[in-house]
């Protein structure tokens, strides 16, 4: 259906201008998809061969050389295989619109603004969940209708990376287990030491939206993520979503942040972390790697990075919720499938990308990392959410505009607290809380 | 426009054949082609880059189309019905509002300047420069360079500090300060525009009009008042279409540097959000299609009210 509409696109200028557009429309809406198409794992590693391009957010594993040396161990395996990277800083936006195309990579990370129920029409199914379920974690993100999409090479947890440096210089040898006492130790920070105990991201955007992830974590419940179809997580009573984001605002409020959010530097904060500058950030486990990269560049000692999970716990037991990074898939019109499996499973199974990133393997069979060895030993309860009704959740997001991955609602929450935006904190959850449920209804089926 | 290419003879055919009687003809032919050949390439590039994919928006406003399935339904105006009940969404042209206090200021700044640079005075070409030059920057470069202008002991304050003004501000901590500091650097932007356009105009002006002026005796006042704004009237009505326009549709700054947070959101940007954040493709083409009329709808009435007329000086 795509060429029908460039097609007419080139013939099509000056003269009715709606009536030859809203033909347009119409040959884009016709045309079938591969629809069920599988990407089999290849039986003889010698005898798959083809060139794949591999599109990847990593531009810095690209440049430095990373990637490539991946690709080299792959082809000890693989020798007939030969693997590209188109490496795209912009991803999500680039790759979407890619989409409309046909020429989007032989294997891609699933860009985040794809509706869950249309990956059958772009990839193609890596097996079912079922089977893939038992050797690996996270499947459940990319399944529809039974059949797995994608594959994530790592997972992590959302919690707070911290300075333990500075947290022990304010005397706080114990990780907080409620909000209160969370806030209590920020503000013994603040009085004690020279930091600024916390710093939002604000600038940046993404660090605000990683808040939502601490969803579930309240509750231990893995139908946290199910239950937003349903309920609504800025209840007065019980929402999940209520408590995380008032302890943003409490944070912000009291002072504990940084005094101008609007010009914050994600780069310069990594310094400033690893300096002790910024006692705590909310991030993924993710980030503790490139802290502490910063931390060996400035001279600091990078075992001064600590990470702590969200101050809450269920019967004694903080309950951090574990999720994908981006998931790969192979695209459904990739004239390569098998060797995009083969780089796909490959890369989850045998590369250790997992491990060099100081993440969750994709393998269940495979340890923690040394950085979460404090999780173990406090007892922590991993959970991972139950995915079923993800599209569901996406439909009612985008439908509401509230954007629970999005950083906006997140910022206005800021200016609230801050007092840059004139309202009160009941009626902007009262809002949110409306636009929701009222998406419910709409969206929801 | 492919169709007038293909009448185009082979130079080699043209070159091997004696003139002789249908020379004329074909002289008058090729006098006929020759300025649709020469406007082939324009129009080509206009039909490609902006026609066709302005009818494929209008397409797009009457669809729920999400930007990515392949998937869409037609929904007829439901998209329209739905900007216009959402009083909310116009609310963001307040924000124009500071950039258009600023374009005010901007008019009146290049105006200025270009009477100045227009008469010989010492240095007059490296400040011709100084001022055009940052039109020239790139606009991503630009809101990230006043993203360290603005920070809280940023540049600015640093500068202030020098005449005693010290401390530190959060410039872009609240919607009023924001708005008019990014207003403040859309001035700086396009002042250089708006400057090199009046002073075309100006000095298009014959000379002797100044002398006979002078021998007057008019003073400078009074030779801007009757000589250079009258005959500049065409480019300054000009100007003024291009700055509200360029108001309402604001966009690059404020995206860059602040994202549309704390209230500096235009409806530029919450369009681009609703079709890149919320996958409303359909809804935000309509957003589109009615800022497109809007902006339409503002030209037209200026020129009713302000007609165009001729400049006749001598």
């Amino acid at each position: 259906m795509v060429h029908i509409r460039i097609r007419t696109r080139t013939t099509t200028f000056a003269g009715a201008l709606v009536a030859t557009a809203l033909l347009t429309a119409a040959c884009t809406g016709s045309g079938g998809s591969a629809k069920g198409a599988d990407a089999k794992a290849p039986t003889d590693p010698k005898k798959v061969s083809g060139t794949i391009t591999v599109l990847t957010h990593k531009t810095d594993l690209v440049q430095d050389g990373t990637m490539k040396r991946y690709a080299d161990e792959f082809n000890k395996i693989y020798p007939k295989v030969t693997v590209k990277f188109d490496a795209i800083t912009d991803y999500e936006g680039e790759v979407k619109i890619r989409m409309n195309t046909e020429n989007y990579g032989d294997v891609l990370m699933i860009p985040g603004v794809i509706p869950k129920a249309d990956y059958p029409r772009f990839f193609a199914s890596l097996g079912t969940e079922a089977e893939r379920s038992k050797k690996y974690r996270f499947t459940a993100f990319t399944t529809v209708g039974g059949k797995t999409y994608g594959q994530s090479p790592m997972g992590s947890i959302p919690g707070f990376t911290y300075n333990k440096k500075v947290w022990s210089q304010a005397g706080i040898t114990k990780w907080p287990t409620t909000p209160a006492e969370f806030l209590a130790d920020l503000k013994q920070i603040k009085t004690k030491t020279a930091s600024i105990p916390y710093y939002t991201n604000f600038k940046d955007m993404w660090p605000m939206t990683a808040w939502t992830f601490a969803n579930g974590s309240l509750s231990c419940d893995v139908q946290a993520n199910n239950k937003l179809t349903t309920t609504d997580p800025w209840a007065k009573n019980g929402g999940e979503l209520r408590t995380v984001d008032t302890l943003l605002y409490d944070i912000v409020h009291d002072g504990y942040a940084e005094k101008d959010p609007t010009t914050t530097a994600w780069e310069a904060s990594k310094t400033k972390l690893a300096k002790g500058q910024i006692a705590t950030m909310w991030l993924g486990s993710w980030a503790t790697v490139q802290m502490q990269g910063a931390a060996k560049s400035v001279g600091t000692n990078p075992d001064d990075i600590g990470f702590m999970p969200f101050p809450a716990q269920v019967d004694g037991k903080y309950c951090p919720v574990t999720s994908p990074d981006y998931n790969q898939a192979v695209n459904i019109h990739s004239a390569h499938k098998e060797a995009a499996r083969a780089w796909i499973d490959w890369f989850t199974d045998k590369s250790g990308y997992a491990d060099s990133q100081l993440t969750i393997s994709p393998l269940k069979s495979a340890p923690l990392p040394a950085i979460l060895k404090p999780y173990e030993d406090a007892g922590v309860k991993f959970i991972e959410l139950d995915q079923t009704k993800g599209a569901q959740v996406n439909a009612i997001d985008n439908e509401s505009e509230i954007g629970l991955n999005k950083p906006d609602y997140r910022q206005d929450l800021v200016d609230i607290a801050r007092g840059a935006k004139k309202q009160s904190l009941e009626s902007f959850f009262a809002d949110l809380s409306k636009r929701w449920t009222a998406a419910q209804k709409s969206a929801g089926q | 426009m492919a169709q007038t290419t293909a009448h185009q003879a082979p130079p080699v055919q043209h070159a091997v054949r004696p003139a002789e009687a249908k020379a004329p003809a074909r002289a008058r032919r090729w006098r006929a082609v020759t300025p649709w050949l020469f406007l082939a390439a324009p129009l080509v590039l206009l039909g490609v880059f902006t026609y066709a994919p302005v009818a494929n928006m209008i397409a797009y406003s009457f669809t729920d189309w999400d930007g990515i399935s392949p998937e869409l339904h037609y929904t007829g105006v439901e998209n329209y019905t739905e900007l216009f009940t959402r009083p909310a969404l116009f609310q963001v042209f307040f924000v124009s509002a500071y950039y258009l206090a600023a374009s005010v200021v901007q008019i009146v700044l290049a105006l200025y300047f270009a009477t100045i640079l227009s008469f010989d005075i010492r240095f007059r070409n490296l400040f011709k420069g100084l001022l055009f030059f940052p039109y020239l920057i790139n606009g991503v470069a630009i809101g990230f360079v006043f993203l360290y202008f603005f920070q809280d002991g940023g540049t600015l304050d640093t500068v202030l500090g020098l005449f005693g003004a010290g401390g530190h501000r959060a410039w872009l901590g609240t919607a009023e300060s924001a708005n008019s500091s990014m207003a403040g650097v859309s001035v700086w932007r396009y002042l250089g525009l708006n400057f090199v356009l009046f002073l075309g105009a100006i000095q298009s002006i014959p000379g002797e009009l100044y002398e006979a002026a002078e021998l007057d005796g008019a003073n400078r006042w009074q030779q801007f008042r009757h000589i250079i704004a009258p005959s500049i009237r065409p480019i300054l009505s000009l100007t003024v279409i291009l700055s509200i326009s360029g108001s309402l549709s604001a966009f690059e700054i404020p995206y860059i540097m602040t994202g549309g947070a704390t209230g500096t959101e235009t409806f530029v940007i919450q369009t681009v959000k609703l079709a890149f954040q919320f996958n409303k493709t359909g809804l935000a083409s309509a957003a589109a299609i009615v800022l497109l009329l809007i902006i339409l709808g503002v030209t037209w009435v200026q020129r009713r009210l302000v007609p165009d007329e001729k400049v006749d000086l001598v």
